[in-house]
């Protein structure tokens, strides 16, 4: 068992990388012909920073089109946050500050982020139209991370598990040395799923979380007057122009 | 003709009232397909031709290459559904295909089938799709009731755009000969008479000659529309409705009493007497950039020092985001001004510092709100500030009328509602679509005349104007309940008092 979840996260982890780097990549490359902020945008490059922080950190406009949502939404990925935060204990040998900060909020940011899957998925049979566009794959990705929340919770709850073995596990496997990981039957559930997440990341809607940064009615400034924009593809086009 | 339909009853607009899905409800609403005669002007096969499948396939995929937004939005979205209940034709149609996220996973369900891995193996789990023609129609059918507004884009956590995805449909469906006729017909009338409504130069000419005839004779002044002008200071590019439809023809007759009353000179141009840029509809740059070059063209044949643009909302997004892009650089204009600049700008610009005096009395019995037009609420902006857009039409009305009332705050500014309209939709045969369309705003408007007395909406756009005189009757006003912003400052500029 050691030894395939040692090379199930050897794989997991750079499938997640190489795809989510090649994914930016593709994005970065592709160009933005035109200016097209959801105005009223910001004029300068720190604005831009600005509306994408509001963004990224108090989902700003889904505050304002959708407030229960924007409640669900926000229980789930603070939970997440934090649980993310406090899981990074399994990869560190002396535990960091912010670590040791949120260390006591782990169980009820855990709880939080089943919560708020849970809500977010109530919202998807119950409400007519959210169930018209919702799909399968939309129903497994929610079923899959509340799974993932679940057997941790149980862990760090009620069955425990040899989390100093397990720790053990992860940072030796960080300098490609391999240990005995605990044959843990809700250990061995909370990885496998935790792996399956993070190989089909790159291939699925999880991809809004780089690819906000590169929303184009949301990253661009407001000054198609002051300054000409113009993409290579475009510029070619001129080539023929008197 | 379209058949029968019921006008929508109008619901109190503080309950944002949101309908039980009818599916399919739609389904049947189209606008005319292009005919050859149509297609072929503009580049584009001009039918459907075997094989037609492959080719919009790698146009999807050259598409992708090209456009950062579709190829990001096609990737981001979550199926969150913040955007279900934020498309006016949703609201006044309840087909659920026009939720934005379902209208952009029409196209989402072909993206993912022939770009995705997962589309590839398990299309039936992600909702991926072979583009059939059962998919092409549907592609055509509802592509064509977004009127590429926005508003979704303002909900959107990611500011997904259905705009963006609804011109590559578009751009996709022209490019293997399945165009619709509104939009491609009118480009073609751009490309050979100058203007979308095929007015040609001497028809025009004559038209302004009467104008200036009709305004001499209300006001003893001697206004002038001057056309073709060598060495004007400012070129006028206003949409063509302007010289031909009413309330738009107030409007232009007050654009033109503001340069009189300002002592600034201009001229229209022939060659550039459209603003309109319908290229910006069917999605394709290079029509987009083909028709703004003629606005160069004429800049620069006239010798002009600064472009201003007239009240048109697409035109205003495609002039304001765009002009510098596709047409620039304007190094050869006046640096001290922006180019180009709006006609809301340059007239809020003299009032403010009393370039010209206005006398609210001129308008006096009427009520005024606004129609805030997409275009220029999301795409666009006025002034030095973000927001101009908002600002400076409501101080060029309130200096203009004795009362001013916004609608409710849902349903202006960011969160404008369409008119039902836009979007290249404003044809005939989409008259059902168009009056469902225009329910949300109809319904604020019925607010602000039952709370407040409003008795006339200003509109800043030609496709506003056009839609609402149309429209405004099926919902029991008067067609003339529609202005222009300066049909109003028409009313009440001061002339002849220019010292």
């Amino acid at each position: 068992m050691t030894i395939f979840f040692a090379i199930l996260f050897m794989v997991a982890t750079l499938v997640m990388v190489v795809g989510l780097g090649l994914k930016i990549a593709q994005y970065a490359r592709t160009p933005a012909p035109l200016k097209i902020p959801t105005t009223p945008a910001p004029l300068t490059k720190p604005g831009v920073a600005f509306r994408l922080g509001r963004e990224a950190l108090m989902f700003e406009s889904l505050f304002k089109g959708n407030k229960p949502l924007w409640l669900f939404a926000m229980i789930f990925h603070l939970g997440l946050a934090v649980v993310l935060i406090r899981h990074v204990r399994y990869f560190e040998t002396s535990v960091g500050p912010l670590v040791a900060l949120v260390q006591p909020l782990a169980q009820p940011a855990g709880l939080a982020m089943v919560a708020g899957l849970l809500l977010l998925l109530a919202r998807r049979v119950v409400i007519e139209r959210i169930r018209y566009i919702t799909g399968k794959s939309d129903i497994l990705m929610l079923v899959l991370l509340i799974a993932i929340g679940a057997s941790g919770m149980a862990m760090k709850c009620l069955v425990h598990t040899d989390i100093v073995a397990v720790k053990a596990f992860f940072t030796g496997l960080m300098g490609f040395e391999l240990r005995p990981l605990p044959t843990d039957p809700l250990l061995a559930v909370h990885l496998l799923l935790v792996a399956a997440l993070m190989i089909i990341f790159p291939f699925s809607k999880l991809l809004h979380a780089p690819g906000l940064f590169f929303s184009p009615t949301r990253n661009q400034t407001d000054t198609p007057r002051e300054h000409r924009h113009l993409c290579d593809w475009a510029a070619k086009l001129e080539e023929k122009r008197s | 003709m379209a058949a029968p339909f019921d006008t929508p009853e109008l619901g109190n607009v503080e309950e944002r009232r949101i309908p039980a899905l009818k599916v399919g409800a739609m389904a049947e609403s189209k606008p005319y397909v292009a005919a050859a005669a149509h297609q072929e002007p503009l580049g584009f096969p001009g039918v459907l031709e075997e094989g037609w499948e492959k080719k919009a396939i790698g146009h999807m995929g050259e598409l992708l290459s090209k456009y950062r937004s579709l190829q990001v939005f096609m990737d981001i979205c979550v199926k969150c559904g913040a955007c279900t209940d934020k498309c006016h034709y949703f609201l006044g149609t309840a087909d659920p295909k026009n939720m934005p996220v379902a209208r952009q996973d029409l196209f989402r369900s072909v993206y993912r089938r022939y770009f995705t891995p997962m589309g590839k193996i398990a299309p039936n789990l992600v909702g991926a799709r072979d583009l059939t023609k059962d998919v092409l129609d549907e592609w055509y059918n509802y592509f064509h009731q977004c009127s590429q507004c926005r508003r979704c884009s303002v909900f959107c956590p990611y500011g997904i755009d259905t705009a963006e995805i609804s011109m590559a449909a578009r751009d996709i469906m022209d490019s293997i000969g399945q165009g619709q006729k509104y939009c491609n017909e009118i480009i073609g009338k751009v490309h050979k008479i100058g203007n979308n409504l095929g007015l040609p130069a001497p028809a025009l000419l004559d038209t302004l000659e009467g104008l200036e005839e009709d305004m001499e004779a209300e006001t003893g002044v001697a206004v002038k529309l001057p056309i073709d002008v060598h060495g004007a200071e400012v070129l006028l590019v206003t949409p063509s409705a302007d010289f031909f439809a009413e309330p738009h023809i107030l409007g232009l007759m007050g654009y033109a009493k503001v340069f009189h009353a300002a002592g600034v000179s201009w001229t229209l141009s022939t060659l550039a007497s459209e603003a309109g840029n319908f290229g910006m509809f069917i999605g394709n740059y290079e029509q987009m950039r083909k028709i703004s070059l003629r606005i160069r063209e004429a800049a620069l044949q006239l010798g002009v020092k600064r472009i201003i643009f007239g009240e048109c909302g697409h035109a205003w997004r495609v002039a304001y985001s765009f002009l510098n892009t596709l047409a620039g650089p304007w190094d050869f204009l006046d640096p001290r001004y922006p180019v180009p600049q709006h006609i809301l700008e340059f007239t809020n610009d003299l009032i403010s510092r009393k370039g010209i005096k206005l006398d609210k009395s001129g308008n006096d019995g009427m009520v005024l709100t606004v129609h805030d037009s997409c275009n220029v609420a999301r795409g666009a902006r006025m002034g030095d500030t973000p927001g101009g857009q908002f600002t400076i039409p409501r101080a060029v009305i309130q200096a203009s009328v004795p009362k001013f009332v916004d609608m409710h705050p849902d349903t202006i500014c960011e969160k404008t509602f369409c008119c039902g309209g836009g979007g290249g939709l404003l044809t005939d045969e989409l008259i059902e679509l168009r009056v469902k369309g225009s329910a949300p705003r109809m319904e604020a408007l019925k607010d602000v005349v039952e709370r407040e007395g409003v008795t006339h909406m200003a509109a800043m756009c030609a496709i506003c104007k056009a839609q609402f005189t149309k429209i405004l009757p099926y919902f029991g006003h008067d067609r003339e309940m529609v202005v222009s912003v300066h049909q109003l400052v028409s009313n009440a500029i001061i002339l002849g008092d220019n010292d």
